[in-house]
């Protein structure tokens, strides 16, 4: 081949690779716009009906064809932060652990073992929640709650295992391998010289992690928190098995509520009705916006960290 | 006691006393996360049998039978979703390693591949029930394999993109200054470079997909037989252990329980695997 055509072969497929990875970059980003329009325009028809109704009336009556999302909401954020609640604290504990106390030789198993157990699947989680530890509760520990600690509003309500609280422990459960890994990431990336003062000056080691590690990492954290709150939002399988699928709200936490991705999970398929359907649509939109700002929060922390996404 | 040994106690205690509640919040989180494991094995473990692998379901409340056709269905499903989602993925990495760069456009791409990432899987559901299954009239692998292709592309494109960026500049300039056009440089000698490391992030994102649930219970829906057609409900193991652990038969749930071993076996042997690989390469 003469060197001029060779040229122009070569120059040809430089653009071609370029066009091709370039529209499957833009791809994404269009995949996002069209989650939104898409989502939008199904749910149009319920926007048109029921307008900002929706967001804070609560009677949701398929058959009269009644719709209103507030215990749907409701149950997605407070499942969420019972979930945060109950983590945050064992996450950091046990990425303290990991990055500060743990020997050498019980480091490695234990980080591997945690970040294998995020990646079992979320309706694993679920169907223990609902065979094994449902029942437990139901036995052993809600009964006393109430008996004990049903004064206060939160921990009264039907003790049947199955409801808001156990769901969000559930969710806490499947939260913490998340969270652990990313914080313990995190966490190693304070410099071993400032740690290295702070013992240097006579500090204990918990002076250490509160006076130097968390300050240094703090925004790191709140994203890895924040990050993990997303994930709980629009988490389904865990939160479906154990919240009982009930569209009331109850300020007491034993009782069956329901969440958004419950609510689809349960009666996307059964919904024949134009009307319901595009309920349920917006819900997921709903669903879509909430995590969409939550993470967009996240990403803005962590980004301030230069810290590059989570672990699988 | 003069105040500064008590002063020194205190310390002391506070020290301990956080260390302690650090160690036991440690426990408290691999208990429970281990007696998840033990459970999942004690119960899924005798489930499994001959049957359970070659038979389709029994009728409700019937005995025996098997998940032949949910094992078949969620490999079919997941390598359609890998074959849609992984090229895409790559080829967006590439864009964002080799070309865009530090551009306004690739930061933005970042930016939304690391939002989809944790994206809630069963709106991704919804997206493709909406755009694939109500204007085709009815549910369909296909959907259900575009629905796991999209939860799967972020997670690709921002895997590949760190492996490519570790391929060192050097590189690329010594191929470059031979006279090789970027193209080949890229496929000739970056890939090659990062091989392994895509390898690796393919492989977990496979295991991620074929244990989700969500995004196939209105796409691909499920079905009691075989199925081969593409455009037909296929049965998929997550969405019939999900069934399954929700209905009334106790030889139902044992079936949601072999399933739920099965799936968590293959993820975490998968994972393991990824690790491995990883580690070897370090070494």
């Amino acid at each position: 081949m003469p060197v001029i055509d060779r040229h122009k072969a070569d120059k040809a497929g430089d653009a071609l690779f370029k066009g091709v990875s370039y529209f499957f970059a833009l791809l994404v980003i269009v995949l996002m716009a069209l989650i939104f329009v898409v989502l939008f325009k199904e749910s149009l028809l319920s926007i048109r009906a029921f307008g900002f109704k929706f967001i804070y009336t609560s009677v949701w009556d398929p058959v009269a064809g009644e719709f209103g999302a507030l215990p749907a909401i409701w149950g997605t954020i407070v499942s969420s932060i019972i979930a945060i609640v109950i983590a945050v604290p064992v996450s950091l504990g046990i990425a303290i652990f990991l990055t500060e106390m743990a020997p050498k030789s019980l480091k490695g198993p234990i980080g591997t073992a945690i970040e294998l157990l995020a990646s079992i699947p979320s309706i694993i989680y679920g169907m223990w929640g609902l065979f094994i530890f449902a029942p437990l509760l139901s036995e052993y520990v809600e009964p006393y709650m109430v008996e004990y600690l049903g004064f206060i509003p939160f921990f009264n309500g039907a003790p049947l295992g199955i409801g808001m609280l156990p769901a969000g422990f559930i969710l806490a459960i499947m939260i913490i391998p998340f969270i652990s890994s990313v914080s313990r990431d995190i966490f190693q990336m304070v410099p071993p010289i400032l740690k290295e003062s702070g013992y240097g000056v006579g500090a204990t080691r918990w002076e250490v992690i509160r006076k130097v590690v968390l300050p240094y990492t703090r925004s790191g954290i709140i994203g890895a928190v924040i990050l993990g709150l997303g994930r709980a939002l629009g988490e389904t399988m865990a939160v479906t098995f154990l919240i009982g699928n009930s569209h009331r709200i109850s300020i007491a936490l034993l009782d069956p509520a329901t969440s958004i991705s419950a609510t689809l999970a349960n009666e996307f398929t059964e919904a024949v009705e134009d009307l319901y359907l595009s309920s349920l649509v917006e819900l997921g939109l709903i669903l879509f916006v909430i995590t969409f700002i939550v993470l967009a929060l996240a990403k803005l922390l962590i980004g301030r960290f230069s810290y590059k996404g989570g672990n699988l | 006691m003069d105040a500064q040994s008590f002063h020194y106690m205190r310390r002391k205690f506070y020290n301990l006393l956080a260390l302690s509640v650090s160690v036991i919040s440690a426990g408290f989180g691999i208990f429970f996360l281990f007696w998840i494991l033990k459970d999942v094995i004690s119960f899924g473990l005798p489930a499994l049998n001959g049957s359970f692998f070659t038979e389709l379901p029994a009728p409700p409340g019937a005995e025996g039978g098997g998940l032949a056709n949910a094992i078949f269905g969620t490999m079919l499903i997941t390598g359609i979703a890998t074959a849609i989602g992984v090229p895409s993925g790559i080829l967006a990495g590439t864009y964002l390693s080799e070309y865009g760069r530090k551009s306004r456009v690739a930061s933005v791409v970042r930016f939304v591949s690391d939002i989809l990432v944790s994206a809630p899987s069963i709106v991704v559901g919804v997206f493709v029930y909406a755009l694939l299954v109500k204007p085709f009239g009815g549910f369909s692998a296909i959907a259900g394999a575009v629905a796991l292709s999209i939860i799967m592309l972020p997670v690709v494109i921002r895997t590949s993109e760190e492996m490519l960026k570790l391929v060192p500049d050097a590189t690329r300039e010594a191929a470059l200054a031979l006279g090789a056009p970027h193209w080949k440089v890229t496929v000739h000698v970056v890939y090659r470079g990062a091989l392994r490391g895509i390898t690796t992030g393919v492989m977990l994102a496979v295991a991620r997909v074929s244990g989700e649930t969500a995004p196939l219970l209105f796409t691909s829906f499920n079905n009691s037989f075989w199925n081969f057609d593409m455009s037909e409900p296929t049965a998929t193991l997550t969405v019939t252990i999900f069934n399954y652990a929700m209905g009334p038969y106790e030889d139902w749930h044992q079936k949601a329980w072999g399933g739920a071993f099965l799936i968590t076996a293959i993820v975490l042997c998968v994972t393991l695997l990824s690790r491995l690989i990883v580690r070897r390469k370090a070494a």
